[in-house]
């Protein structure tokens, strides 16, 4: 994983690097006829059917479908928590559809940001030290992983609340810690999984806002599982799943805004900080 | 992959502090276990050390030779036997047995000491100047009669610190003039204290002349004989070849046909002295065992209470291996935490274990000996119960698959 640690997740494309490569590199997912298969005793279960699929730098993807309809399954892959039964994924160029568990372990530690819908901090640990997480795992000295951490809470508008535990935060502001975790060790995707599914709306398209503001300012792609369509409106392109293969993928037309939709929502006298001890799940 | 053992260390310390009261009991198995051990081998290795003193002090690697074959000796060997031991097979003994350190005829008497109106009933034994050297036994004032007053069968007589006390109470001893059997003897030396013996008996109640003294003076014989002989060898790893070369060369000497029994005993003091040993060896051995059994069930209450702790955590786990933790790192964590229950209940465990101890030999007068190695020993026992009740446990916490432990509820 040393070796990892100092190599810069996007190095500025040079010159030296062929168009092939460059094209490659910007092409954060490539899956080839992916099949997952699972086995429950001697039922087998065709959870993934084939599924091809591009998606670039800096695309914000909504994956939507139904449950059983393969989204988890694909998410999993994605995030390289499960191997495809067959197919190839190609991870910012590289197949990591053979890797072992201990080579999954670094490339979600070094390529991919997670947010869940349950948040997923670790209880009775500042919020700083969540966000320092991934930075323990890839080897980062103490003091840079402080600061690193730090900084990604800024990000996300949580510089106060570092020391706080995660149940003295209010569900959007664990969240927003979750976000800052996933982003702190320069991912080259983040992959949200229902980040909205626990929220109320008006802390939801707080949430989006967020990553919509990654995702332009960054250059971050994104990709969120999710089965609300508004939700899926504030993404750039929506990809919707049945029975294991992929059934539509079109452009969203009217992508919404979520700095905009927060402006016209009525003023709200709640803040975060009033809805506190919200449970996980 | 970089470990960083001191994230390792710190998030494994937070989890113990967070069940302060399971972990307290999870390591009173351990601190019971340790505790037990050290106790329990200081007490056995205490009586060990004391054996070994009583061994040293009855004289270095002593054997003694005694005429007629008292335990085994049927009716043909019956009266003669006593007087078979001669001079005469001392000397030979010593001119021709190389790794005989030392040798002295034995002749004992009994007798009334006096001086002034004190008087003192006591064994005497006659010897020659090698006395002090074959029994370890020092001489605390004055100086040990010679060869030369052992040749010229001189009155002089050396006193045991009990007899001394008695006879000389707040007097100097040395050069007064006491009466043995009517005979006048000049007192020449008191031997140091030297105590109990192994069956209780006072050793300092005694008192020494040359054996030629108490041969002609005492005992007035016509032809001298001698009651036993008192050898000791070069090394406790020689007393076996001189006790067989000793056998030998008397048997020769008495001339013996091969297939005839003995006329002659000898008694090695050191194979006396090395089954108590032996005795006390196995009970510290019993005793440590015994201890170490409890220590394994603090062991096992470690594994249950990491079981425990894995399922409960199965959630913060999936949580560490979506961000990055492998599956070694994961392992590591739980087996620290495990390595750190076992080796503070190890360091707590020694800690009272030495002051039971302590305890034991102020308040029961046992000696007690907590030695580096039972200390050093309990230690790597409790590291290794914590790596091997800790293992399971930490292999199953990286075992988890990362989908079902994030899902975990």
């Amino acid at each position: 994983m040393s070796s990892h640690v100092e190599t810069d997740p996007h190095p500025p494309l040079r010159g030296d690097l062929s168009q092939e490569e460059k094209q490659e590199r910007d092409r954060v997912i490539r899956l080839e006829r992916i099949h997952k298969i699972y086995h429950m005793g001697d039922i087998e279960v065709h959870a993934l059917r084939g599924v091809s699929l591009e998606i670039s730098r800096g695309e914000f993807v909504a994956i939507m479908g139904p449950s059983g309809s393969g989204k988890s399954t694909m998410m999993n892959i994605i995030g390289c928590l499960d191997h495809p039964t067959r197919g190839q994924y190609f991870l910012e160029g590289a197949d990591v559809s053979k890797v072992n568990k201990a080579g999954l372990a670094d490339i979600r530690n070094k390529s991919i940001g997670f947010v869940f819908q349950s948040f997923n901090l670790v209880p009775r640990t500042s919020a700083v030290e969540n966000v320092e997480l991934p930075l323990i795992y890839a080897g980062v000295p103490a003091a840079e992983r402080t600061r690193r951490a730090r900084a990604a809470l800024a990000e996300v508008g949580l510089a106060e609340r570092e020391r706080s535990m995660p149940n003295q935060l209010s569900g959007g502001q664990q969240q927003r810690v979750a976000l800052a975790r996933s982003l702190v060790n320069n991912p080259a995707l983040i992959l949200a999984d229902e980040p909205t599914g626990a929220l109320d709306t008006r802390t939801s398209i707080e949430v989006m806002e967020i990553f919509q503001r990654l995702n332009r300012e960054r250059n971050l792609t994104v990709i969120l599982v999710t089965h609300e369509p508004d939700i899926a409106q504030y993404a750039n392109r929506i990809i919707q799943f049945r029975d294991g293969r992929i059934r539509r993928d079109f452009a969203v037309e009217n992508r919404k805004h979520a700095g905009e939709v927060l402006t016209q929502l009525p003023p709200e006298t709640d803040d975060d900080d009033e809805d506190e001890f919200v449970s996980h799940s | 992959m970089k470990m960083n053992l001191l994230a390792i260390l710190k998030v494994a310390v937070r989890a113990l502090n967070r069940n302060k009261l399971r972990t307290a009991l999870t390591m009173l198995g351990i601190i019971i276990g340790v505790g037990a051990v050290i106790a329990l081998v200081s007490i056995g290795q205490g009586a060990q050390a004391m054996i070994q003193d009583q061994i040293n002090g009855m004289g270095t690697n002593m054997m003694f030779i005694m005429p007629g074959n008292v335990f085994f000796g049927g009716a043909s060997l019956g009266a003669g036997a006593a007087s078979t031991l001669t001079e005469e097979d001392v000397e030979a003994m010593v001119k021709e047995i190389p790794t005989i350190a030392a040798a002295s005829p034995i002749v004992r008497a009994s007798g009334q000491l006096v001086f002034g109106n004190q008087n003192w009933f006591v064994q005497i034994q006659g010897a020659n100047a090698n006395f002090p050297l074959i029994r370890n036994w020092k001489v605390d004032q004055g100086d040990f009669f010679t060869d030369v007053d052992v040749r010229s069968a001189d009155r002089v007589i050396v006193l045991g610190k009990t007899v001394a006390d008695k006879l000389f109470p707040g007097i100097d001893p040395i050069g007064q003039m006491i009466r043995v059997r009517n005979l006048p003897f000049r007192v020449i030396a008191v031997l140091a204290a030297k105590g109990q013996s192994m069956v209780g008996q006072d050793q300092d109640d005694t008192a020494v002349v040359p054996y030629t003294t108490v041969q002609k003076k005492l005992l007035g014989q016509q032809i001298p004989s001698i009651n036993q002989a008192m050898i000791s060898s070069i090394s406790q790893q020689a007393s076996a070849v001189t006790e067989k070369q000793v056998s030998e060369l008397l048997r020769q000497r008495h001339k013996i046909q091969p297939g005839q029994t003995d006329d002659f005993m000898v008694r090695n003091m050191t194979d006396v002295a090395q089954t108590s040993a032996q005795i006390t060896t196995l009970m510290t051995v019993l005793l440590g065992s015994i201890a170490a059994i409890s220590l394994i069930v603090g062991g096992i209450g470690i594994m249950n209470i990491m079981l425990v702790s894995v399922t409960e955590r199965t959630r913060e786990i999936g949580i560490r291996m979506a961000v990055g933790a492998r599956p070694n790192y994961i392992r590591l964590q739980f087996l620290t935490e495990s390595l750190v229950l076992s080796l503070v209940g190890g360091f707590v465990g020694v800690l009272i274990g030495g002051t039971l101890a302590s305890l034991v030999s102020r308040v029961l007068g046992w000696p007690t000996l907590v030695s580096a190695l039972s200390v050093l020993i309990s230690f790597a026992f409790a590291t290794a119960i914590g790596i091997f009740f800790g293992y399971y446990p930490a292999h199953k916490a990286a075992a988890l698959d990362p989908i079902e432990a994030l899902r975990y509820e």
